[in-house]
């Protein structure tokens, strides 16, 4: 059995979406900006992507602004609303402790600069205080970036209630949606959102593409100077084909979503339980608020890497947070910031599917990862202690 | 898999004398669990001091557990005298090489062996 079980990674292209870029490298390869035919057929697509779009995250077209991805997205409107903060001598930033690295380096390197940065706790389930929230927000707040729907444990904030906060007290939100569009009801209206990130290869769309939300009426610099495209706040060439390939994944997944959901969640649910029942195992992240297909799971006495590589000799595609999987020293930031120690953030696996996934997969899914962890568990000196009593146990059986 | 050579996979999917020796004479452990990796040697070494037995318990990544097989292979049989000069970087090579940032996984297994050498002598000079 063959199963890719890390969507949270990156998904594989929908027939669709590939279908409906093909058009656009064969035939109408024209640059939006040359005016003649098929220069301005390319540009009348882009334009007809960004309606539709706008249409699914319910916002104006001219409120959005194509990109390279997530990373970029949140690159500009971190740095973009840091800079408009600091026009009006406002310095601080709120986000969270969890945060994809493309907003915590961000933030990083504007703390060098000197501005300084509130990081609210996520506690134990992965979820952010709202109350915390509000104490922490002062007159010189110049931005809230705090992340939908966490990559690596699939916890959903309160976003509608966050952006209200923000509103409220005047100060401008931005979210990391990478995780969350095409997977959960987004709609940047209902949920106060001043702007929103997203990535097309995040739900069956091209890589290398994505959108920066920006509220009309927030101000928004550059992070690409160059030419006028994207109302001069993106420079460089569009990636047309890219564009309509997201564009036709995010209509297809959105349409779908309610079936989808519906499919997905009692198939999370029985490999949540499935993994719960062995013993010193726990779920990170909280069981309700969370992504209907990301999955993720600590065991004690293992590391997860080697659970990796013998999970892919049984045909399973997944990922850990452990530090041999990092390439630093120290294990996923996720799992520390809800409060795992390190040896057991070490032995972590995230599972993340889409909605082709069916129960005999999660059947299979389960059984394997029960055979690997007991296997590893028998050659770990470190298992042999906790299980002698010379270590004390994290987690209860 | 480019990331590890044939012979880490090797080690690592049908890992050598991987278990526990009841009546070792030597036993090591390194590496701590905050760091992701511990890796103990079990010695059963005879009155002429040649490693009659070894056996190991690893929790660690792919490289540690391929470097624990290894390493144990290549002092089973041996004098102790040389299997005090393993280097960690003999058992990488023999691995075929390790990843950069995995050579210090050789390295918790030259100094296991080390230490369950080192626990063999301090036993014997009681």
């Amino acid at each position: 059995m063959k199963i890719y079980a890390d969507n949270a990674a990156t998904t594989k292209m929908s027939k669709q979406a590939i279908d409906a870029m093909i058009p656009y490298m064969e035939e109408i390869y024209g640059n939006p900006s040359s005016l003649y035919e098929i220069g301005q057929k390319a540009k009348e697509a882009l334009e007809e992507a960004r309606e539709r779009v706008a249409k699914v995250l319910n916002c104006q077209p001219r409120e959005i602004i194509f990109t390279s991805g997530g990373s970029e997205a949140d690159n500009q409107a971190i740095n973009s609303a840091a800079k408009v903060g600091a026009m009006k001598g406002k310095k601080h930033i709120i986000s969270t402790t969890f945060e994809h690295h493309a907003v915590l380096h961000t933030l990083k390197k504007l703390e060098k600069e000197g501005f300084e940065i509130t990081l609210l706790d996520v506690h134990s389930n992965g979820l952010v205080d709202l109350k915390e929230l509000e104490e922490a927000i002062r007159p010189d707040t110049a931005l809230v970036t705090i992340m939908y729907a966490n990559n690596e444990i699939g916890t959903v904030q309160p976003i509608r209630e966050i952006g209200a906060i923000c509103r409220a007290k005047g100060v401008t939100f931005h979210t990391d949606a990478v995780q969350a569009v095409a997977h959960i009801p987004v709609d940047v209206e209902a949920d106060n959102i001043d702007m929103l990130s997203l990535s097309a290869h995040k739900f069956h769309g091209p890589k290398g593409v994505g959108v920066l939300y920006v509220k009309k009426g927030v101000p928004v610099f550059n992070l690409i100077e160059g030419g006028a495209q994207e109302r001069g706040k993106r420079a460089g060439t569009e990636n047309v084909p890219g564009i309509m390939g997201m564009a036709k994944a995010l209509e297809d997944a959105t349409n779908s979503l309610e079936k989808d959901t519906a499919h997905l969640l009692p198939l999370r649910d029985k490999l949540i339980a499935g993994l719960d029942a062995i013993p010193y195992s726990e779920l990170n992240g909280d069981r309700e608020h969370r992504l209907p297909a990301t999955v993720n799971f600590c065991f004690e006495g293992i590391e997860g890497e080697s659970l990796l590589m013998l999970l892919d000799d049984k045909g399973i595609s997944a990922s850990s947070g452990s530090a041999c999987t990092s390439g630093s020293l120290d294990p996923s930031h996720v799992l520390l910031a809800i409060g795992r120690p390190h040896e057991v953030a070490h032995g972590s696996l995230r599972l993340s599917f889409d909605s082709n996934i069916t129960e005999e997969e999660i059947d299979y899914i389960i059984e394997s990862v029960n055979e690997v962890v007991t296997y590893l568990r028998n050659m770990s000196p470190f298992w042999r202690d906790l299980m002698t009593g010379k270590r004390p146990h994290v987690f209860s059986e | 898999m480019a990331l590890y050579s044939d012979v880490v996979m090797d080690h690592f999917r049908n890992p050598r004398n991987v278990g526990v020796i009841e009546d070792a004479n030597g036993i090591g452990e390194e590496g701590n669990a905050v760091c992701g990796d511990i890796m103990k040697i079990y010695l059963k070494i005879n009155d002429d001091e040649i490693i009659e037995d070894v056996k190991f318990e690893t929790f660690g990544c792919t490289s540690a557990i391929a470097s624990s097989s290894m390493a144990t292979e290549m002092i089973k049989g041996k004098p102790v005298s040389e299997a005090l000069e393993l280097s960690n970087k003999a058992v990488a090579e023999a691995l075929q090489g390790l990843p950069e940032n995995k050579m210090h996984c050789s390295v918790l297994a030259e100094e296991a062996i080390k230490k369950a050498i080192e626990d063999y002598q301090s036993r014997k000079n009681k």
